[in-house]
């Protein structure tokens, strides 16, 4: 049973089927990051897949640039609470970069640049769920939303879509991420708001 | 491998015990938490407010206290059409309830039990967390040397300012007016404000708007700090 805080009316009243239970909805892209956003040039950057087996799939840039892109328009959420919708971006599905990957592995851990890690269940990447993403709203990535390129996994929490990506493992156990490791949920559902472990 | 499932968090009662006004557009709500768990500098909480026709919002705050039994001050700047922070600056009465869980956050906490030498840099709000730490480590009597600087946009907006002035170690940078006599110019930080890089390196945290955070972060990589040990909290918009 919910307390009410007396005088309490709040003002904004999106209770759309498209807000997650306990978001609300902005209109600008805030930025959350641990450390100081990496310094990456896409001469720098690579993308690497390393099965459980060992064995290594990478990307240059110019090498993911020639892939074909797609271009999803999503809604994004936050653990922090804001939620943004319809966001317009230009990447390569992780179907697209998985097709030619075998493995039998059950998760995924994202690695970045700076150090960054996330955890997901390889499924969760799959079926047109997932992309590595280059393009935002017509331009360039930008540095502080994880340029050159960043992991997009909309249907999970906004920290699981690493910014900076560099490459993933894939593991038959699973392995926590950076935040799921300081008590943030390992799964990450907006719709179940798992927001911290145990939720 | 099985994984101990972690208790979730409980919604915690909270009453106002006691506000204070810090300037024009900020307020410290001082909150007694029924079975508050305790907390480290830095940490922050879920506050969920639930009107009487049952909608409800939820938003984050940091914790600008040092642990203290079950209670918890926050700083809530207001914002232009904040739906939450208009309410918790100007409408919530001494008594009244509000929900809220945590603490939440592992990674830009202080330990009271660190000797490291520290490097605290806030922009505006952002000094909030950073308070906490100072706080906890005098009540910790720690000897770990700490350095804050702090950049505000004028006098009036300083939170904390009579508690600051009796710390050692505190820098104050204006950037849009500066009290008269002040000898720096107000203007945004720059490299000249930062301390010259030396080892051992200080464990940093920077806490402030998104663009404050970038430049700040920016300027200590420049200097030679190390990625490493730049722990960050940013807020508010982009820019974008």
């Amino acid at each position: 049973m919910a307390i009410v805080t007396p005088g309490f009316r709040g003002r904004r009243r999106e209770m759309s089927d498209r807000l997650p239970p306990g978001q609300y909805l902005v209109d600008d892209f805030p930025v959350l990051s641990a450390g100081p956003t990496p310094r990456v040039t896409t001469n720098d950057w690579s993308f690497t897949i390393t099965a459980e087996t060992g064995e290594k799939h990478e990307w240059s840039w110019s090498g993911m640039r020639a892939l074909p892109a797609e271009t999803p328009v999503v809604d994004l959420h936050c653990v922090t609470k804001w939620s943004k919708f319809n966001t317009r971006w230009e990447g390569v599905s992780l179907d697209t970069l998985l097709a030619d990957v075998e493995t039998t592995a059950d998760y995924a851990l994202v690695h970045s640049y700076g150090g960054y890690t996330t955890n997901l269940p390889l499924e969760d990447l799959q079926d047109g769920k997932a992309w590595i993403a280059f393009r935002y709203d017509g331009d360039d990535l930008e540095p502080e939303h994880g340029g050159p390129a960043r992991l997009l996994v909309p249907h999970l929490y906004l920290w699981k879509s690493a910014k900076w990506v560099r490459g993933m493992q894939l593991l038959h156990t699973e392995e926590l991420g950076f935040w799921e490791t300081l008590g943030y949920h390992e799964y990450g559902d907006p719709w179940r708001e798992q927001r911290y472990s145990g939720d | 491998m099985p994984r101990v499932r972690a208790k979730p968090l409980p919604w915690r009662v909270a009453h106002l015990a006691d506000a204070r006004e810090e300037t024009a557009t900020a307020r410290t709500l001082v909150l007694q938490v029924d079975g508050w768990p305790g907390h480290l500098p830095g940490q922050h909480v879920d506050v969920r407010l639930t009107a009487e026709d049952g909608y409800s919002t939820q938003r984050s705050y940091s914790i600008a206290s040092a642990a203290d039994g079950e209670t918890i001050e926050l700083t809530v700047q207001l914002l232009p059409d904040g739906e939450v922070s208009s309410f918790l600056v100007q409408d919530y009465k001494i008594g009244d309830p509000i929900e809220l869980r945590g603490p939440v956050g592992g990674w830009f906490v202080w330990n009271p039990d660190d000797t490291q030498r520290v490097l605290l840099i806030g922009g505006g709000s952002g000094v909030v967390p950073l308070m906490s730490m100072v706080r906890a480590r005098r009540y910790a009597g720690s000897d770990a040397p700490f350095r804050l600087l702090y950049s505000a946009r004028t006098p009036a907006d300083v939170l904390y300012r009579d508690e600051l002035s009796r710390e050692d170690d505190i820098t104050l940078i204006y950037t849009r007016a500066a009290p008269t006599g002040f000898v720096r110019p107000p203007a945004r930080l720059t490299r000249l404000d930062l301390p010259l890089m030396v080892r051992p390196q200080p464990r940093i945290y920077v806490c402030g708007p998104t663009g404050f955070v970038e430049a700040v972060s920016g300027l200590l990589i420049d200097l030679g700090y190390d990625a490493m040990n730049i722990r960050t909290e940013r807020f508010g918009p982009s820019g974008v």
